[in-house]
């Protein structure tokens, strides 16, 4: 499409100061969380209505212009690239709370509402949002939506794709169709079901009802430290299996305490191997002898240390600890990837074993910090961008713990998605046939495949992962996750040309 | 005419797929609006393709062949303190696993837990084109590829024949305790509703008999119980009357397994949230449909009585812009009401069923 007649067709939904085409302007929708993915949309729009949206989509469609949705670009998985040669458009300033309703704990939000923003709103009422996100005080419940976010609280409180109801959404073609609604029970075949997680693939959701639940009478919470890594993953499985269903377990190794503590120094147990971090929450009445009954059995599992976070203060610096770890890694290594394959969680003593061994041969160091509750594994893979070939054996690191997970019958993903990332590891994880349906669905959704395309799947051409395996093979699944800065020179790579 | 065709293996349901012109897939029949086949459609009857696959205690998950029965999975999880906290109907009566996700049928308990899609996380399944595809995993977590199991849930044999399903459970509380509260109109009782939907206060479960009768059921500690019936209580502010400890089971039980429905009745189950309770019910009184108001009031089952057809209710659900899904008795289209979906559920049929194996949505 020639370059003006994308413009004018711009123009005609959005006032000039509202459309970016200038390189600087440009330059801070190239990446997200992902910087080793960049690419330069033609366009950016900044979208204050659903309707712009639409008409954008529409717009698209006609003229033949991929677009990708973004919200705060915070996706771990490189969700929110653009495409080469097709417009942004960026829903952040979409950021109203339609209508909350709290005596049904509903609230409908537009997409680019913060996920904090909704608890937020919702807490007069002593109603929150659960699906938590470490990145939840500046992710995008649209974001949420599209890669099916996860978070800490998961474990009893299940993932974004349990928290939504019914959202109104724009089908790659422009239709505008409503799936769901405002009730927890769902009748006929779960549509919401499959578009959320969709990765942007199925259209862009413009209004969504999200469910809310009502705060815990009681939440108590504790920190236990281990000789191991081992001993902690043996611990939280433990846990699991006594019958406790505690809302979140949370691991972190001595590499992620020393990030913690250099930079929001949560003041976790000194000397630790390992810290196992366990929430109880419920009527107090039941929670109290649950907890002592979670005490006694951190100790039987070896516990050197038993910490019980007492003053608000001290429980929010907790999990500010645990949440910031990714930026606190920033702390120890110029770069790193992160990843977050998943393994039955009977099986994490085993998994984190196996990474520590891989960590010591390859001679690279790896943070663990992870959703120890439901298997949820998260390597930090630490090293430095301007090395000549580090970024490669990182990743090559990284790739062996995703064929890991899914040897021990796990997944690749637990909350981060496919994106860019992932893409050349799913025909590893699924069968041939499965991965075709899912192309198929795509397909008949997006027909013009224009929605975010180049995410979840590799184009058609390019070899799958066991092919890709040689040195040098392009493109990369794996990719530095941003510390503060700017990605570091060298590490970060176009997209691939797009083909069709 | 009708033919049924018991399949012993995930092959022998791909082969019968690419056979027949029109196939319709069948558990345990407990649930005979959504599996009873229209004329010229092929029954492929899964209640032979049995066995729980897959269970480790530890791990709160497991993976069964989608003919194997409720009450099979129920008592394999009971001997090691586990359940199926979605609370599906029918298990007495022979429902399957496969049923209970391709109805979307939860129970009471749903209200704190969740529904079928909360806990489903893999699917194998034959699609329109006889292949066989898997979708999801087994482990608790995980957002990789389509979410295909979510698709699942509720399908009632239109997108897909399962043949094996993995799902996550929860430890099964050791004491149960249910209280009833008598409200004198529909508007108090829902006022009740909606003041216990912000309390902090685990209710496992919140039936509505209008018009102001309310059941809660709390679940845990026995020690605790007492105290936080009272505490229950004073978030009323008024008494309730506990069911003696020996009747609660078998009243929820009745009222899992719709119980109170007339013999032969069409039971429909209808989405909602309690605010669209008064106007449902201004429609219902007149025309005598018996009814109950489940989980807190976000689903309405009602039963249309064997002499009535399903399509009264269908216009008058439309008209409510409601919708619902017809479960026992007979129906000629068993979704009734207003639907969603539209071009997406269309696109999605299109490609999992290109040739119209299915039935119509």
């Amino acid at each position: 499409v020639p370059r003006d007649e994308l413009l004018s067709a711009l123009a005609e939904i959005y006032p000039q100061d509202r459309i970016l085409t200038r390189r600087p302007e440009l330059a801070a929708y190239e990446s997200d969380a992902l910087t080793s993915f960049r690419a330069t949309p033609r366009a950016v729009v900044l979208a204050e209505s659903r309707d712009e949206v639409v008409e954008t989509v529409r717009a698209c469609h006609r003229l033949g212009v991929p677009f990708v949705a973004r919200g705060s670009g915070t996706s771990l998985s490189g969700g929110s690239l653009p495409v080469e040669g097709g417009i942004v458009i960026a829903l952040n300033r979409l950021n109203r709370i339609l209508r909350l309703d709290p005596q049904q704990r509903i609230v409908v939000v537009e997409p680019g509402v913060i996920n904090q923003q909704v608890t937020k709103a919702a807490a007069p009422h002593n109603l929150f949002y659960a699906p938590d996100p470490s990145s939840q005080s500046i992710c995008s419940i649209g974001g949420n939506l599209a890669f099916n976010a996860g978070g800490a609280h998961c474990l009893k409180h299940g993932m974004t794709s349990n928290s939504i109801l019914g959202a109104k959404v724009v089908l790659p073609d422009g239709e505008v169709v409503e799936l769901g609604g405002e009730s927890t029970e769902p009748v006929g075949p779960d549509w919401l079901g499959l578009f959320v997680g969709s990765e942007g693939l199925f259209g862009i959701a413009l209004e969504i009802t999200l469910r809310l639940v009502p705060n815990a009478d009681a939440t108590r919470t504790v920190l236990a430290a281990y000789e191991s890594l081992e001993a902690a993953g043996k611990a939280a499985a433990r846990v699991v299996a006594a019958g406790l269903l505690p809302v979140a377990i949370e691991i972190m190794d001595k590499l992620a305490i020393e990030a913690a503590e250099g930079s929001v120094k949560p003041g976790y147990p000194e000397g630790a191997e390992a810290l196992l971090i366990v929430e109880l929450e419920g009527d107090h009445e039941t929670v109290d002898p649950e907890f002592e009954t979670l005490l006694e059995l951190l100790r039987d599992a070896g516990a050197t240390d038993v910490v019980q976070p007492e003053t608000a203060e001290e429980h929010s610096k907790c999990w500010e600890g645990r949440k910031s770890a990714f930026s606190s890694v920033g702390w120890l290594s110029p770069d790193y990837i992160v990843q977050d394959g998943v393994v039955p969680r009977t099986r994490l003593g085993e998994a984190l074993a196996e990474i520590g061994r891989l960590s010591e041969e390859r001679g690279i160091r790896v943070a663990n910090v992870f959703h120890a509750g439901d298997g949820n594994l998260h390597p930090l893979i630490l090293f430095k961008g301007s090395e000549e070939g580090a970024l490669e054996r990182a990743e090559d690191l990284a790739g062996e713990i995703l064929q890991m997970c899914i040897r021990l019958g796990g997944s690749i993903t637990g909350e981060h998605g496919i994106g860019m990332e992932k893409r050349k590891y799913l025909p590893d994880m699924f069968g041939e046939t499965d991965v075709e349906v899912m192309r198929e669905l795509w397909h008949a959704v997006d027909p013009a495949r224009i929605a975010n395309r180049s995410k979840m799947f590799l184009p058609e051409d390019e070899p799958s992962r066991s092919e890709a395996a040689e040195p040098d093979a392009e493109p990369s699944a794996a990719g530095v996750a941003g510390t503060a800065g700017p990605p570091t020179d060298g590490a970060a790579r176009e997209e691939e040309p797009s083909t069709r | 005419v009708s033919a049924t065709l018991q399949a012993q293996a995930g092959e022998e349901v791909q082969r019968a797929v690419r056979a027949h012109e029109r196939v319709l897939p069948r558990g345990g029949g407990t649930k005979p609006a959504l599996s009873s086949p229209p004329q010229g459609t092929t029954t492929i009857d899964l209640s032979d393709l049995t066995g729980i696959v897959e269970y480790e205690r530890e791990e709160l998950t497991f993976t069964a062949r989608a003919g194997t029965s409720v009450r099979e999975i129920s008592d394999a999880l009971a001997e090691n303190g586990q359940f199926l906290p979605f609370d599906p109907p029918f298990a007495q009566a022979g429902a399957t696993i496969g049923g209970v996700v391709a109805a979307g049928a939860s129970g009471p308990l749903r209200y704190r837990s969740g529904g079928v899609r909360d806990f489903i996380l893999g699917v194998r399944f034959v699609d329109g084109k006889g292949r066989l595809v898997s979708g999801g995993g087994r482990v608790v977590k995980n957002a990789a590829g389509f979410d295909l199991p979510k698709l699942m849930v509720g399908s009632a044999g239109r997108l897909g024949v399962m043949l094996e399903l993995s799902m996550k459970v929860f430890p099964a509380p050791t004491a149960w305790a249910t209280m009833r509260v008598d409200l004198p109109t529909l508007d108090d009782a829902l006022e009740v509703i909606g003041r216990l939907a912000t309390v902090p206060l685990d209710l496992e479960a919140l039936d509505l008999e209008p018009p102001g009768r309310l059941w809660l059921r709390l679940a845990g500690d026995s020690e605790a119980m007492s105290a936080r019936l009272e505490r229950l209580e004073r978030l009323l502010e008024r008494p309730g009357e506990r069911v003696p400890d020996e009747e609660e089971a078998t009243l929820w039980e009745a009222a899992r397994d719709l119980a109170w429905a007339p013999e032969g009745a069409s039971v429909v189950k209808v989405a909602l949230v309690p605010r669209r309770i008064p106007e449902l019910e201004r429609e219902l009184e007149p025309i005598r449909i018996a009814r109950r108001y489940s989980s807190g009031g976000n689903l309405a089952w009602l039963a249309c009585p064997r002499e009535r057809p399903t399509e009264e209710l269908d216009a008058l659900l439309r008209s409510l812009d409601l919708a619902g899904v017809v479960l026992t008795g007979s129906a000629a289209n068993p979704l009734v009401g207003a639907h969603r979906g539209g071009a997406f559920a269309r696109r999605v049929k299109s490609a999992l069923d290109p040739d119209g194996k299915f039935l119509e949505i």
